[in-house]
């Protein structure tokens, strides 16, 4: 949106002026909320814990124990060991840097595409047909030979520019978030459509709010919670897929740990070695249960009823 | 609306064809080769595989085997499959019942308990029942089907041994003792799917009650001294459905593809299962069709979401 | 008779088994003569046993083994049709269709090595009631050879001049040209002889149209009742059966699982099955399964080599040079650094912790399956001893020497490999073991998983697949389709050497060049006497040995099923279906 003189001038009182004390309110209100604080003290552990982890914890996530096959959790091994009597506290800790990255960032590449095309398609109606066209379109493609299509056209260049982990990493970002914003499209524009003619935006309209004010200034924050909740919900599908992709061949090299991938390679010892899995699945799971209420206190902090 | 509806089913035409477009482009340039099952044997050649190959029409150039591959759809037929060399149509009418009876069953039960849910866990937010619902639903939401599926058969086939765990697709339900086979056979894979399905609904239907919870509206109809169970149905539920709407719309094509690991776990001879054998094998003609089908549902069911979204909120107007 | 799964799977030797000692596990002997009884088995009644249930985790798709898509569809095809012989699992033929298997010494097989006389069993009938003639045979080589059809079996079809009816019971096939294997034609899962009635009219370009492909007419002990490609195959006792008293089971179904390890549970722990084909699930799962009692795990050697492929082109030449032959490997062209690498390959950790002694036992050979032609030599071989020091010195000596980094270089080349194979528990568990001694070399190990139908594929536009070897170092197994060597070691010969201009046709996937090995080779093409075959054979193994083109590491077992411990009458035979002897299975 070019926007030159009065209406940035507006825009400009409330960047400069207020934010400071809408952001200052917007964290008392979290702070308050005793699970989101919960939620973030734990997602901070885990993101401390996977950075930092692997220099306290030194055990070698790939050093083959020949003896030490499949053993339950102990003094020497916190978290058991796997088939090849590799420590698992080891491989959990590092598998988080992976997965928690891959899971946030896709998270963050979905909802950010998808919150944008339902805020276009939804308030401007000339967008709506050709942009919801498209998202019909990413939704009928099939998932997995656009995975192998991509990968196959792309991998190459990408590892020689940035290497194995990093090139991956790129594109499994991209490809995770590029095949989960629709629903978040779907969803963010059903609600422009619903709140674009309520009384608070046709005031403020009537006002001389300009199109990206009323947009991400008026509608937006009253479109947060399915936001919220579909972000959520794509960090723990990422999360997954991430190691479903590395299954197909198609994602991080095999022997690099992430948090889905020894989930997946515990399933053909969970009836004798339920170690292997539990740990993995709760590490996921606390990441996953953490985000949600930090999203929540997020939500009911940016609440303008609340906090105005 | 109804001028709307018209318009929209007319695009649907020309979004369909390039959706085909663009399917037939990509399987057609992702790798893959019917034939690589016979890679190293010395009994299968190469010039064999290459004569196989040709027969399939795979030696034709990419845009004559869309036009011919169009013309048959046109017609209502969807060619033949690589694998079976039968029709594709008989395959996809062989699996429906099974991913319908199974995927479909599922799915209605995973709507009609997190539509409650997601409300009491909304009202009574941060309750004992609220917490406990989050806790389901984010054990539902980080752990993956394939892993509540092997705890299922680990409890309820190997140790319990209660349930059958292959999915035998020759029942046919005629009497009440087939029919207790029938859910015998079924009932882990639907919990598992409703287990998954639902987890993720109620998160939805919570969030969105929560925004309309303290809405003036509310306030407004509450200081009326309206009782409390009328006002959250008629109101705040109305207001708070155009999203559990959404996810349903975009849910339902997806039951016909089918939940590809649930299906593969169990053994149930669905949709999802051979989508993901003939991308595997290459069977572009099934792949296909069954991705040109869903692609259908989708356009379908997304207008049909728009359509609803109208009666539910008149304020809605489509330019 | 290569499978998908014989290639991409795991499975090897019995631990404890001397490599090459060729006893199926489960039940001792073998079967030669027609009709005889496995051991354990008693005299039985027609249809006296009830369900057979089978579980194969690949579902077949067409009941017509000439347009098979995989070993699935031949299995499936191997209730209902029956080839002239079988092989047996001492891989030399079992009379099915035919009254004897034709040799030199019965005179079935001409002295000039060009022509070979099939003399029919008299009396069969097919499940339609009517009589198996030599059209049949006639008609299925016409079948199988018509380019139009595009049979998958028609490579069989390569060497024959022609197939002509002698009488109503005999046939007699012509080679083009001298042969020392008669039964390269009507014999084993691709032999399987079709009803001219039932196909005449679905040749060429109609076959597909055949509803023969669903339901074929057999002589075989079942006859198909129902059939849902890629689901189930039911089976009822084909009533025309020659033998009276078999089969014992009423009815077989054939039901796809889609995964190893559900078909593992469904036999070892649930008794949901009774026989579960190809267990490709990592051995100590098998083994803690196997302990609830329901079942065992039935194996026998075979000829299935788990091997490292070492490239000697260069992966990262620039451009269309990418792994041409003219190229040269950085440093895998020097045979120390190879020697090194397979001194420092420790089989006996990858046996003993992936394959847990049950499917698959150490080797260091290439040729595994038939004894008489199994290496005794390499055994004392350095390059076969898994020695770190030495492989270390071995380097040091050749002036590649460590860096800040660790990683050890000579003239600016740094010692880095792109490791790759298909993706498989069992594989990629190989693959670390492999990577973490290699790593105490100083040699940097990428690894990398391919799922094996992009792996495998002939797809030329594809980046990743075996053939192009657009990296350093693979793995896979490959094994001989049959009891001589010949065809499979014509994998190491020039003319096989894959190229962008050949499309990337060709065995050779090391892009190995030897004028030795060739002129070996040619010897062996040009030999009929057995002995002198099994010398060159065991000379040629040797040779790929030592010069360390390839490193094999497990000789795997072939089948490795898992049956119902009440189940009897199982012969596991690494050259033949797993149900080649289905009518006499019991319980």
């Amino acid at each position: 949106m070019a926007t030159v003189t009065r209406p940035l001038a507006a825009e400009d009182v409330w960047a400069t002026r207020k934010p400071r004390s809408l952001w200052g309110d917007a964290w008392r209100q979290f702070r308050r909320h005793r699970m989101a604080m919960a939620g973030l003290v734990v997602f901070v552990f885990l993101a401390l814990a996977s950075v930092f982890g692997p220099s306290v914890y030194t055990a070698d996530p790939r050093e083959i124990d020949y003896l030490s096959f499949q053993q339950g959790p102990s003094v020497a091994h916190p978290f058991g060991t796997d088939n090849l009597g590799r420590d698992m506290l080891a491989r959990s800790l590092v598998g988080g840097r992976i997965s928690i990255a891959v899971g946030v960032a896709a998270m963050l590449v979905a909802i950010t595409v998808g919150a944008l095309v339902g805020a276009l398609s939804g308030f401007f109606s000339k967008a709506d047909g050709p942009l919801m066209r498209l998202t019909d379109l990413f939704l009928a493609v099939p998932p997995l030979p656009v995975l192998m299509l991509v990968i196959f056209l792309f991998r190459d260049p990408l590892r020689a520019a940035m290497g194995p982990v990093a090139g991956i990493f790129v594109l499994t970002v991209v490809v995770i978030g590029l095949l989960t914003w629709m629903p978040v499209a779907r969803l963010v524009r059903a609600a422009f459509l619903s709140l674009k003619q309520r009384d608070f935006v046709v005031a403020a309209r009537s006002v001389g709010v300009r199109d990206t004010g009323l947009i991400f200034r008026h509608i937006l924050p009253n479109a947060m919670s399915p936001i919220l909740v579909a972000g959520t919900l794509a960090v723990g599908a990422a999360i997954i897929t991430e190691s479903a992709l590395s299954f197909l061949g198609l994602g991080f090299p095999p022997d690099e740990p992430t948090w889905g991938r020894l989930l997946f390679e515990a399933q053909l010892y969970l009836d004798f070695a339920p170690h292997m899995a539990i740990f993995p699945g709760l590490l996921i799971f606390l990441a996953v249960i953490s985000i949600n209420y930090v999203g929540d206190g997020l939500r009911d902090a940016l609440d303008p009823r609340k906090t105005g | 609306m109804g001028k709307y509806i018209l318009r929209r089913l007319l695009i649907s035409v020309p979004t369909l064809l390039v959706i085909s477009v663009v399917l037939f482009t990509i399987l057609a340039l992702a790798p893959g080769d019917p034939m690589a099952q016979f890679a190293l044997n010395p009994e299968v050649p190469p010039e064999v595989r290459e004569r196989v190959k040709a027969s399939l029409g795979l030696d034709q150039p990419l845009h004559i085997r869309y036009l011919k591959w169009l013309g048959g759809i046109v017609q209502g037929d969807f060619g033949f499959s690589f694998a079976t060399r039968g029709p594709v149509t008989d395959l996809i009418l062989q699996r429906l019942p099974n991913t319908l009876a199974v995927l479909g069953v599922a799915y209605v039960i995973a709507v009609l308990l997190a539509i409650p849910i997601g409300i009491v866990s909304a009202v009574r937010r941060y309750s004992l029942f609220d917490y406990s619902a989050t806790t389901f639903a984010f054990i539902g939401i980080s752990v993956p089907t394939f892993f509540t599926g092997l705890v299922l058969i680990i409890v309820f086939s190997v140790k319990l041994k209660w349930f059958p765990f292959l999915y035998d697709s020759r029942l046919v339900v005629s009497d009440l003792q087939s029919l207790g086979q029938q859910i015998r056979q079924s009932i882990m894979p639907i919990a598992v799917l409703t287990f998954f399905n639902a987890a993720q609904l109620t998160r939805y239907v919570r969030a969105e009650m929560l925004e309309n919870l303290p809405q003036d509206y509310v306030r407004t109809a509450r200081a009326k001294g309206l009782p409390e169970v009328p006002v959250i149905a008629r109101h705040v539920l109305r207001n708070s459905l155009i999203p559990v709407v959404t996810l349903i719309a975009l849910g339902v094509p997806t039951i016909f593809t089918g939940a590809i690991i649930t299906e593969q776990i169990f053994a149930i001879p669905g949709l999802g299962h051979l989508l993901v054998k003939s991308i595997f094998e290459t069977d572009t003609p099934v792949v296909l069709a069954i991705t040109f089908m869903f692609a259908i549902l989708v356009v379908t069911f997304n207008l049909l979401a728009d359509v609803i979204y109208a009666a539910l909120d008149p304020r809605i107007k489509y330019g | 008779m290569t499978r998908r799964w014989r290639i991409a799977l795991a499975v090897g030797l019995v631990a404890g088994l001397v490599a090459g000692a060729c006893a199926p596990t489960t039940t001792p002997g073998s079967t030669t003569a027609p009709g005889t009884q496995a051991p354990g088995t008693q005299a039985t009644t027609r249809g006296q046993g009830g369900e057979l249930r089978l579980v194969w985790w690949q579902g077949p798709t067409i009941l017509n083994p000439h347009l098979s898509q995989g070993t699935k569809d031949y299995d499936a095809a191997r209730l209902v049709l029956e080839p002239l012989a079988a092989i047996g699992p001492d891989g030399k033929p079992v009379a099915r269709l035919a009254a004897e298997v034709p040799t030199q010494a019965n005179g079935g097989f001409s002295s000039d090595g060009k022509t070979v006389t099939w003399k029919l069993r008299t009396g069969v009938k097919w499940s339609d009631g009517s009589d198996f003639t030599a059209d049949d045979v006639v008609f299925t080589h016409k079948y199988m050879s018509d380019p139009a059809t595009a049979a998958t079996t028609s490579g069989n079809t390569k060497n024959v001049d022609k197939v002509e009816k002698v009488d109503a019971s005999t046939v007699r096939v012509t080679f083009k040209a001298a042969t020392f294997n008669p039964y390269q034609i009507f014999t084993g899962p691709q032999g399987m002889i079709i009803q001219e009635k039932q196909f005449k009219d679905f040749t060429g370009a109609k076959a597909k149209d055949a509803p023969g492909n669903q339901n074929p007419i057999g002589t075989g002990p079942y006859k198909v009742s129902q059939f849902k490609s890629n689901d189930v195959v039911v089976y009822e006792i084909n009533t025309t059966y020659r033998e009276a008293t078999k089969p014992f089971f009423k009815t077989v179904t054939f039901k796809t699982t889609s995964a190893a390890d559900a078909s593992a549970r469904a036999v070892l722990q649930t008794g949901d099955a009774d026989y579960a084909w190809n267990m490709q699930v990592p051995a100590a799962t098998l083994k803690q399964m196997a302990e609830g009692g329901r079942g065992e795990i039935v194996t026998s050697p075979s000829s299935n080599v788990e091997r490292l492929l070492l490239n000697r082109a260069d992966p990262r030449a620039p451009g269309d040079a990418r792994s041409e032959p003219n190229t040269k490997h950085p440093f895998l062209s020097d045979l120390n650094v190879r020697k090194a690498l397979a001194m420092a390959s420790n089989r006996k950790a990858v046996v003993d912790s992936v394959y847990a002694g049950l499917t698959g036992g150490v080797t260091c050979n290439i040729v595994e399956g038939v004894p008489s032609m199994t290496s005794k030599n390499t055994a004392n071989m350095d390059v076969c001893k898994f020695d770190l020091a030495a492989a270390n010195k071995l380097l040091d000596d050749a002036g590649w020497v460590k860096g800040a980094d660790g990683i050890r270089a000579k003239g600016g080349v740094k010692m880095e490999i792109v490791y790759a194979t298909t993706i498989n528990a069992v594989r990629q568990a190989t693959q670390a073991i492999i990577k973490s001694d290699w790593e105490k070399l100083g040699i940097k190990v990428e690894l990398k998983s391919v799922d094996a139908g992009i792996f495998f594929s002939s797809d030329v536009a594809n980046p990743d697949t075996a053939a192009k070897f657009f990296f350093d170092v693979e793995m896979f197994t490959n094994n001989s389709s049959e009891p001589d060597y010949q065809v499979y070691l014509a994998n190491w010969i020039t003319d096989e050497i894959p190229t962008r201009a050949k499309q990337w046709r060709g065995g050779n996937y090391e892009r190995y060049s030897n004028p030795a090995y060739d002129a070996l080779f040619k010897e062996l093409a040009g030999a009929i006497d057995p002995a002198k075959r099994a010398e060159l054979t065991i000379k040629m193994n040797d040779l790929l040995v030592q010069d360390v083109v390839v490193i094999p590491l497990v000789a795997r077992t072939q089948p490795t099923a898992a049956k119902a411990k009440d189940l009897k009458g199982i012969l596991p035979n690494p050259w033949d279906s797993d149900v080649w002897n289905i009518a006499d299975w019991t319980k």
